[in-house]
């Protein structure tokens, strides 16, 4: 890797809230299989009270940049930087007061809490850890937790089992909010839930975020909710991210041709559109096969003989990698 | 309590008459009324559709085809199916054996779990071709090959000795949709086939689905919570709510006019691509 790196697209804010530049996770070689680069330099901000949608198909390696960004999985190379303090390489104790500052809420809601304790038990389990009020406080800090994420905090009694999907969610978002966080890892926070409970949970974040200035990474595979939810939109495969601009940039004039197959792909509520979108020969390319190759790339430039990024601005904000890109036909 | 007839149908010349078919299952701690009372017909080869939300009783009803209950439970059966002639909720089990993958087949969510890991994919529909159509193991290995390249699998002959894992989940899913085809079914009920997968192979499989759906003529029977995937696949739409289908119609219709409240609120929930859409 080249450094010095310039940005992929230009920071939002002087001082982001959130700073990841060349991130990468490699996993070792497994059986007769090579090493995976599951985030392959991986690069950008997030302003405070600004949502990243990260985008992706299964095994595309969001996750595996959420985990990174957290510290929950060891980065082989790269810098995070949240709140200006590098996250890579902080000792442990240090990390450990950090994690106030950054928290997450998975996908699904029937696993991330523990089917043992009472609602009040796993909210006041992290106010304890990071001892944020005094324990005398936390039962109204608890109370204070349920009536934020719209739940009545007569019910803190009760276990996770007692309650449907949509209300879980709430109490993991709960869970995340209870140390006061700047930054919150929403990774598929919805696509267990119904389609009208997913509307409420997402509209429950938004309320949020405006409330509290939060800043979320959203990772999710649904594009269509990543467009209500992100401010700006990244677009990963195969480890890398392949585009990357303000949500109206990326839907609006969709630049990589993953991310117009992507698009293309999703299917629209309407049937007369939907049934000709199907009739239509799909896009059928094998993007793995168009990673760098000798020579120019799709944008005419020699980045092995120039030594710059497989990265080409497109407009102040958006950007896009040759990378994984079909040469002109 | 009058039955409900789908529109443009009429009762003697539907494959599948469904009539105030009602389940109710009892786990360990409770019982639940899981489909109160729903009535329908499937033509020969025509292409259906249930959505609805999760409890909302459309796999349930799928599986009272196969008669098949959900994991971990027993079900009481109520009303009454009649697929061809026959009734299946009292037929004898070895007619109904006779039946299941034959004439009616089913492909389920999750292709990670509904096939034998320590098998070949090829043996496995072997064994299904042997079972249903009684042919050598030559003759019904010929057959798994043309099946695995109808489905779209690259280079059958050689994937047919493959393991599961050694397919990614798309395949895996052409692997099931070919097992459930291969004995040329009457009616095929896919629950929803792609909601485990990513959107591209999602858009692939709804390609695959209509493209037998066409060649064998089949009829289809497809459940799914998504509007979009449901839009272009089938001719009419129920929406289910309760244990209830609450409304159905041509989808054109629906999707244009809803009547019921809970198919508006359905609706208008769903997120869009395009600015302006539904989420709030």
């Amino acid at each position: 890797m080249n450094s010095p790196q310039p940005l992929p697209v230009a920071a939002a804010a002087p001082a982001p809230l959130l700073q990841v530049r060349d991130l990468t996770v490699t996993f070792p070689a497994r059986h007769s299989r090579p090493p995976v680069r599951a985030a392959d330099a991986v690069s950008f901000d997030i302003a405070r009270g600004e949502t990243l949608g990260l985008v992706g198909e299964s095994g595309s390696g969001k996750t595996t940049t959420g985990r990174a960004i957290l510290q929950l999985q060891a980065a082989s190379a790269g810098s995070v930087r949240l709140m200006g303090r590098e996250l890579i390489g902080m000792r442990p104790s240090e990390l450990r007061s950090m994690r106030r500052h950054m928290q997450f809420v998975l996908q699904n809601p029937y696993s991330s809490l523990n089917p043992r304790m009472t609602v009040a038990q796993i909210l006041a389990e992290p106010l304890r850890v990071h001892q944020t009020v005094p324990a005398r406080a936390v039962p109204e800090r608890v109370a204070e937790l349920m009536t934020l994420v719209g739940m009545d905090p007569a019910v803190v009694r009760r276990h996770p089992h007692e309650f449907s999907g949509g209300q879980r969610q709430r109490i993991v978002i709960a869970r995340a909010l209870a140390v006061n966080p700047d930054f919150v890892v929403c990774d598929e926070p919805v696509s267990a839930l119904d389609v009208r409970t997913q509307a409420r949970i997402v509209d429950l974040l938004q309320s949020l975020q405006e409330r509290l200035g939060l800043s979320y990474l959203f990772i999710a595979h649904d594009l269509a909710i990543v467009r209500h939810v992100a401010h700006r939109v990244a677009v990963m495969f195969g480890g890398r991210i392949v585009e990357m601009g303000r949500a109206e940039e990326v839907y609006g004039q969709p630049s990589h041709p993953y991310t117009r197959a992507l698009l293309d792909a999703v299917p629209v509520p309407d049937p007369v559109r939907q049934r000709a979108k199907l009739s239509q020969a799909p896009v059928e390319l094998d993007f793995h096969a168009f990673r760098a190759a000798a020579g120019a790339c799709a944008f005419g430039e020699d980045h092995a003989h120039t030594g710059t990024l497989e990265w080409h601005p497109l407009s102040p904000t958006h950007g896009v990698s040759c990378r994984f890109f079909p040469p002109p036909a | 309590m009058t039955a409900l007839l789908p529109p443009g149908t009429t009762a003697d010349a539907a494959m599948l008459q469904v009539r105030q078919l009602t389940a109710r299952f009892t786990t360990r701690d409770e019982a639940v009324q899981a489909v109160r009372g729903v009535s329908f017909d499937i033509a020969r080869g025509e292409a259906v559709g249930f959505v609805g939300e999760s409890g909302c009783g459309k796999s349930v009803t799928a599986r009272a085809l196969m008669r098949l209950a959900p994991e971990g439970s027993s079900v009481e059966w109520g009303g009454s199916v009649l697929f061809q002639g026959h009734e299946l909720l009292s037929l004898p089990e070895p007619a109904m054996q006779g039946l299941r993958g034959r004439r009616i087949a089913m492909v389920f969510q999750d292709p990670m779990t509904s096939l034998n890991p320590v098998l070949s994919v090829g043996r496995q529909i072997d064994d299904m071709i042997r079972r249903h159509a009684g042919v050598s193991a030559a003759e019904a290995r010929r057959r798994t090959v043309d099946l695995l390249g109808l489905v779209g699998i690259r280079d059958p002959a050689r994937r047919a000795d493959d393991h599961p894992h050694q397919f990614s989940g798309g395949m895996r899913q052409r692997v099931l949709i070919a097992m459930a085809v291969s004995c040329q079914p009457d009616l095929l009920i896919a629950d929803e086939p792609t909601t485990a997968l990513d959107v591209t192979v999602q858009a692939q499989i709804l390609r695959l689905l209509l493209r037998l759906r066409q060649d064998l003529g089949m009829a289809l029977m497809l459940i799914t919570h998504d509007f979009g995937v449901i839009a272009g696949m089938v001719d009419r739409v129920h929406v289910m709510f309760g244990g209830e289908i609450v409304e159905h119609g041509a989808v054109d219709e629906i999707f244009a006019a809803p009547r019921h409240p809970y198919t508006r609120a359905l609706l208008d929930a769903v997120p869009r691509l395009t600015p302006g859409g539904a989420v709030q």
